[in-house]
């Protein structure tokens, strides 16, 4: 069974929630879940974006003292 | 104290030379005792290379000997490490050796990794060792026009690198006077220009303004003669194509399990690898979601040292790395601005000056002060 890996992405700039997430799903395998936590409020809006439009799936999106909790499935 | 520093690039060297100052008395008594073993007997200024692959700078200009940038208390082997036994404190090493520690630092770096992108190692160029770099210029050398694309692999080392070799090859051409001849396509990972959103703000109007088109999310998945076809299912066709290519953590890295994709995972203020308290990790080679770039390694080394010293001296860590990085950003036509920020405040960077191109041009020198811990 696949595991999900958590990828804290919390008060980092640069590369950012979204890059340190392709990058990560890059090393994931088929069926892996990743759940990146950031605290930038763009991510919520941006990882869903990228994840639709190269075809992964959103699992789910969650907010919690600020800290966005965003799962996602590798796909392909 | 055994102190062992396995890699001697920018955060290995800084770390070493802060620590064997601050350490001199315990060293002289011996006491204590800084050992750096190495892949290589030469250090070179990896931002250099940027510089090489427009004709800017010769790749002489970016070696050093690495035992002439080292405190002379500093032993100095050249002997790789091949295997990690941390739970026993020590490492075997490509000659046979095994050396022992109390203390262990791992600042062995990254490598782009081109062959992880089906087609690219074949039909790009790109500038992240001295051979590439050379390659590079003489590919561009040889071109007279056409569509230039770049493209961007994720992670990658010196997050303003695709932006400055943008404008540097605008540069590059405009000064050739075949700039109305060239089409320049920047392609990006996410929804911008930029990671950092300020760096997209600006960057995105001097993209316009030179005509420059972009592309963003924006993923290599596959490259062929002539093409570029991305993950998000787009493609470029291309008459030169120019790569930042998705880096890796070196191989012994990953031969000895100490982390995905040869990057450890690191205690993000401490920078101890995760269950170890006497074992640590700078620069490129932690899996922090922070720039790979030579100043978070030289700001990493800073806190690392000044922490390794006091816990010697009085038993306990005196500060948090506070994720500091400072990366200069070359804008073209002699211009340059840079961006600094950390955990907690995000970069604000100003309008590109000519003078601060001319620091950056300066520090390209002066990087040999930072590397000997003086700057």
């Amino acid at each position: 069974m696949s595991e999900r890996k958590i990828v804290d992405a919390k008060n980092t700039f640069c590369p950012g929630p979204l890059m340190e997430l392709i990058g990560q799903m890059k090393m994931a395998e088929i069926g892996d879940e990743l759940e990146i936590l950031s605290t930038d409020q763009g991510s919520a809006a941006d990882i869903p974006e990228w994840i639709n439009k190269v075809g992964h799936e959103m699992v789910e999106t969650s907010e919690n003292d600020g800290v966005w909790h965003i799962v996602v499935k590798k796909i392909k | 104290m055994k102190i062992l520093v396995v890699g001697g690039g920018m955060g290995g060297t800084i770390l070493a030379n802060n620590l064997a100052r601050r350490l001199s008395g315990e060293i002289k008594a011996g006491k204590a005792s800084i050992t750096m073993l190495s892949a290589s007997d030469k250090h070179m200024y990896q931002p250099g290379l940027l510089y090489v692959a427009v004709g800017k700078m010769m790749p002489d200009e970016l070696y050093r000997d690495q035992v002439s940038l080292l405190e002379s208390c500093i032993t100095f082997r050249v002997d790789p490490v091949t295997k990690f036994n941390l739970k026993e404190n020590n490492v075997l090493t490509e000659s046979g050796k095994q050396y022992d520690y109390d203390i262990i630092v791992i600042s062995t770096g990254s490598r782009a990794h081109a062959e992880g992108t089906p087609g690219l190692a074949e039909n790009a160029s790109q500038f992240y060792t001295e051979a590439d770099a050379v390659k590079m210029f003489s590919s561009l050398q040889k071109f007279e026009g056409g569509k230039v694309v770049i493209a961007v692999g994720v992670p990658h080392k010196c997050p303003m690198a695709p932006l400055e070799i943008t404008f540097m090859l605008a540069d590059y051409f405009k000064e050739r006077g075949i700039w109305d001849k060239v089409q320049l396509h920047y392609t990006y990972p996410i929804g911008r220009v930029h990671s950092l959103e300020p760096v997209a703000k600006w960057a995105q109007p001097e993209f316009d303004r030179l005509g420059i088109t972009y592309e963003t999310l924006f993923n290599m998945k596959e490259v062929q003669p002539g093409k570029i076809i991305s993950e998000e299912g787009t493609e470029e066709d291309y008459d030169l194509l120019i790569t930042v290519p998705a880096h890796k953590g070196m191989q012994v890295i990953e031969d000895n399990e100490l982390g995905a994709g040869g990057f450890i995972p690191t205690n993000r203020t401490r920078l101890n690898i995760e269950g170890y308290e006497n074992a640590f990790v700078i620069g490129d080679t932690t899996n922090l979601p922070i720039s790979k770039a030579g100043s978070t390694a030289h700001f990493e080394a800073e806190a690392l040292a000044e922490n390794i010293a006091s816990t010697i001296k009085i038993g306990q860590p005196v500060r948090d790395y506070d994720g500091k990085v400072f990366c200069f950003i070359e804008a073209g036509e002699g211009r340059a601005t840079y961006a600094m920020f950390n955990y907690q405040n995000p970069p604000d960077p100003k309008a590109p000056t000519k003078g601060i191109h001319w620091f950056k041009t300066a520090y390209n020198k002066m990087y040999w002060a930072s590397a000997r811990g003086l700057l």
